[in-house]
């Protein structure tokens, strides 16, 4: 492929073409398709870190989202200061104070992949909290006291009752989460963990191909976020139907 | 059955029941009428202990509600609710509406669970529905099946919350016809309505409430016919 500005009648009618900005600009699909075996190392790495992360942050927003719902102060203000504390922080901020604060502190070392899934793990932990939260308390209070109206204690009325219509409502939000904690990984690149953005960057530190790279990198994220969409709008379809 | 002395409740600074005193014998049935406001949910929410009692007496089959000893979820084994707004389960078709309690609180197998729940269904008239789920069905059969799940408890009485005043006015008569049912099979009943038409056909007596209090208590024909209190008079102008 010839490159622009190599044609005189191009730059005649195009002065533009000659700007310092394209020369030598030459799009290679072959850095792409070269690039995109040690990208998927990196991208193993970045669904390895989302899972376990998210598995983490389920359990995390579980507990913590019925704490805040919970009939117990103390444990409705634990939660409450958790929830605060990281929505209202940056998660860079998070993820350099785990890694680089906390062994500090603790005096010892994490290693950047564990670091990596704690950080996501307690982060998406505080906005599945509230995922949980706001589907537990939109259920019709009405629900429960039909369920305690034939003699089931309260915990039998959340789970037979409230816990199912719950579920349901949570699948959107949660996999909105879940998609914008998988793009999260990304931010790991600060300390120094091998998932797909730092890969993209270890690849153009040696071929300066920023354009292929940066793109081959963008468009395996997208494929990860929309196989991601595709499974969670066939288990909401799947769980319409069994109404 | 049901017995009430001197019953207080508040919600912060709002009193809606004051001094509230009221007995039901076994297989009576009992109609509450007044204004908006009155108190009348509330007391039935009271009897079924959705809402924890300010002051006073709540005595059920002997059980009183406050005492620690007394188990809450036996008493509302004991007594039935049908509200307002159905309340029933979304995500359970009308059979298991009306399983549920017997299968996990009476812990009964789910074989005699669905002969029962198919029995009861059949009796509020809706045996081919035991498999829809709610949303396929219209607000009068979803208070039948509200009906049925109560039922499904054997209660010894049944309250009823406004249990026609979301239906459409053409739905209204299919779920009467199961409560008058009831009140002849001797259920003992405590009906919050405004449907005349029910309280003369098979209330027992009247009891017209206003301003968290009881005005008067009378069978229904003097109720009607006769009121004593002017607040009564005014009240039955005004729905008729």
């Amino acid at each position: 492929m010839p490159g622009p500005g190599t044609s005189g009648a191009k730059t005649a009618l195009y002065p533009m073409w000659n700007s310092p900005m394209d020369i030598g600009f030459d799009f290679k699909y072959s850095v792409m398709w070269e690039s995109i075996p040690t990208l998927l190392i990196g991208m193993k790495w970045t669904i390895l870190i989302t899972i376990f992360g998210l598995l983490i942050g389920f359990l995390l927003g579980a507990l913590f989202g019925l704490m805040r719902i919970s009939g117990n102060p103390f444990l409705r203000k634990l939660a409450g200061t958790y929830i605060e504390s990281v929505r209202g922080t940056p998660i860079m901020v998070q993820v350099m104070f785990i890694y680089f604060g906390l062994p500090m502190a603790l005096n010892t070392r994490i290693p950047p992949m564990i670091a990596g899934i704690v950080a996501i793990a307690v982060n998406s932990g505080a906005y599945i909290a509230e995922v949980f939260r706001g589907a537990f308390q939109s259920i019709d209070p009405g629900q429960t006291e039909a369920g305690r109206s034939i003699g089931l204690t309260g915990l039998q009325t959340r789970y037979y009752v409230i816990w199912p219509q719950a579920f349901k409502r949570m699948i959107p939000p949660l996999g909105n989460q879940f998609i914008i904690s998988l793009k999260d990984t990304s931010l790991l690149v600060v300390v120094g963990v091998g998932e797909l953005t730092r890969t993209g960057q270890e690849i153009i530190a040696s071929n300066f191909r920023a354009f292929e790279v940066w793109l081959t990198v963008a468009i395996l994220y997208l494929v990860m976020t929309l196989s991601l969409s595709k499974v969670l709008n066939l288990l909401e379809k799947k769980m319409d139907i069994s109404q | 059955m049901i017995k009430i002395l001197d019953l207080y409740k508040n919600f912060g600074d709002v009193e809606v029941l004051q001094g509230v005193g009221l007995e039901i014998a076994q297989k009576e049935v009992t109609v509450i009428m007044g204004p908006s406001g009155s108190g009348k949910s509330t007391l039935l929410r009271c009897i079924n202990c959705l809402e924890e009692i300010s002051d006073g007496t709540v005595v059920i089959d002997g059980h009183d509600v406050r005492d620690p000893k007394t188990d809450i979820n036996f008493i509302r084994t004991e007594v039935g609710m049908v509200f307002q707004q159905f309340n029933l389960f979304p995500h359970m078709t009308a059979l298991g509406n009306v399983t549920l309690g017997p299968l996990k609180v009476r812990k009964v197998s789910r074989a005699d669970a669905d002969k029962l729940g198919r029995e009861l269904l059949e009796k509020v008239g809706l045996a081919d529905k035991a498999d829809a789920y709610p949303e396929h069905l219209s607000g009068g059969q979803k208070q039948r099946v509200a009906i049925a799940r109560s039922l499904a408890m054997r209660p010894k009485a049944m309250l009823f919350d406004e249990p026609t005043s979301a239906l459409d006015p053409e739905l209204v008569g299919e779920v009467l016809e199961v409560m008058k049912q009831l009140g002849r099979e001797g259920m003992t009943m405590v009906v919050v309505t405004h449907e005349m038409g029910f309280a003369r056909e098979v209330a027992d007596r009247v009891v017209f409430m206003d301003d968290g209090q009881i005005v008067e208590d009378s069978p229904p024909e003097e109720m009607f016919e006769s009121p004593a209190h002017e607040r009564t008079r005014s009240f039955l102008k005004s729905i008729l």
